[in-house]
């Protein structure tokens, strides 16, 4: 089977059916609709300016290009899980929490997947490396703003709890224990329920991808299990390491509760 | 040793944003009374104190700088008695590893109290269950925060009771927030008051 190629007609069609939306949503006084259509707007930009990008990378190659291309894509995830917190912490904390435990977790299980598990030649194929780094990201993106954002919250709203237990003389851990567990569970959800799910309810995006692409479905099924994978060992891994630096940063050498290093309540 | 003159409790130019330049001193046995208006740095004060605020100076329990202790540990020494406490686990009993049984009693409680549910605890059960709580450390320094705001007057007397015996048996010395004069007048040998951050001792 070959790959039915899109016209720009075919793109047209479904423009129109958000189009339509928008309408609706204008008529029933959703107030959603401006933000629908940027949102759409958006999309096609970015994604045609990837498509544009992806395909000058795929045809040099270069480890610089590829580079510079990465750094991005973490610059943007990294702001996107400071965005979602509803109290982040203040100075460079905040960005650089969650960037750096997305690049450690991403970028080694990425590069372990590419040398050992698929073995291209160069590691850095940008056809391999770029979508497995995107996937990873994303995942691990989503996984690390819910913990961290779990981690904060509680922690503010459970400070009495906390100051009660260092009142008695309990060690930092001991204190906030309870709700490290938490946030880290709160963050391998997404993962595990999209496990559990994967195959009966949605047919994932990328399986999807490979079967419209022409690949055999088996073949598919194996790739996307092995994202899964990942997926799963680099949410757990990032939000580990962003959960443990984290609570470490609620606390100072005098092991009191420094809730002073978070920002106020965003709404 | 140290000489018998030494303060169980020293401290020296201890600023924080709010209290300025507080230096006092508590020996053994002794109960230092301290009121002020509300908003005046009390409980500002105790905090620094027990180490949970951000504060600078000089604290010292039985001369030896609180540099020295680690932060858990300076707190099961110097420890806070908050006007509100907290409960974190569901029974009253996994708050503790051992609870003082006479304490207990005296308070007027049974052994079953341990297996009580946090939740149901009026607020009189929890100022009094906190006490013992506390006292389940051994702490050296007692920083009571408003210890008896929420019990009638039988309770008061027996709370003002058991503080008092605690610091001739173990040697220890308290620090007492109150608003009603009568209390202080009962349980300080000396007292003091806060305005504005600034900490003044009274002429007896």
């Amino acid at each position: 089977m070959d790959l039915v190629l899109l016209s720009p007609w075919d793109l047209g069609v479904a423009a129109a059916l958000v189009c339509l939306l928008a309408g609706l949503s204008w008529m029933l006084r959703l107030g959603i609709g401006r933000q629908l259509l940027i949102a759409a707007a958006r999309s096609t930009v970015q994604l045609m300016i990837l498509g544009m990008i992806l395909k000058t990378l795929f045809a040099q190659t270069s480890l610089g290009l590829i580079a510079a291309m990465t750094a991005v894509m973490l610059a943007v995830a990294g702001y996107e899980v400071m965005a979602r917190q509803q109290r982040r912490f203040r100075g460079s904390w905040g960005y650089a929490l969650g960037t750096s435990s997305m690049f450690l977790s991403s970028f080694t299980i990425t590069l372990m997947a590419l040398t050992v598990i698929i073995q291209v030649k160069p590691w850095y194929q940008p056809q391999y490396l770029i979508p497995l780094l995107g996937m990873l990201l994303g995942n691990t993106m989503s996984g690390i703003a819910i913990a961290l954002d779990n981690l904060t919250r509680n922690t503010w709203e459970q400070r009495h709890s906390i100051e009660a237990r260092l009142m008695l003389g309990h060690e930092w851990q001991q204190a906030i224990a309870g709700i490290r567990r938490d946030a880290l569970r709160s963050g391998l959800i997404p993962i595990i329920n999209a496990m559990t799910t994967a195959g009966i309810v949605s047919l994932p995006g990328m399986m999807t991808g490979q079967i419209l692409g022409g690949s055999p479905p088996l073949e598919a099924a194996k790739y996307q299990l092995l994202i899964l994978f990942l997926i799963a060992a680099g949410s757990g891994l990032g939000s580990l390491t962003a959960i443990w630096a984290g609570s470490r940063r609620l606390f100072d050498e005098r092991q009191r509760l420094r809730l002073d290093r978070l920002s106020a309540h965003k709404k | 040793m140290f000489a018998a003159d030494t303060p169980l409790l020293e401290v020296r130019n201890l600023n924080t944003d709010f209290l300025q330049q507080v230096s006092l001193a508590i020996h053994r046995q002794h109960c230092l009374g301290l009121h002020g208006d509300s908003g005046s740095g009390k409980t500002l004060l105790l905090r620094a104190l027990a180490d949970l605020d951000v504060n600078e100076g000089e604290v010292l329990l039985e001369g030896v700088p609180r540099e020295n202790f680690s932060g858990p540990a300076w707190r099961q020494r110097v420890a806070l008695l908050p006007a509100e406490s907290h409960w974190w686990e569901d029974s009253v009993g996994l708050h503790a590893s051992s609870w003082p049984m006479p304490v207990l009693t005296a308070l007027g409680f049974s052994e079953e109290v341990l297996q009580w549910q946090t939740g149901r605890l009026s607020s009189g059960e929890k100022q009094r269950l906190a006490l013992a709580r506390m006292l389940a450390n051994r702490p050296r320094v007692l920083l009571l925060d408003e210890p008896t705001a929420n019990l009638d007057r039988g309770n008061t007397e027996t709370v003002e009771k058991i503080v008092l015996e605690y610091l001739d048996s173990q040697q220890a010395a308290a620090l007492w927030v109150s608003h009603d004069p009568a209390q202080l007048e009962r349980v300080a040998h000396r007292r003091a008051q806060m305005r504005q951050g600034r900490f003044q001792m009274e002429t007896n």
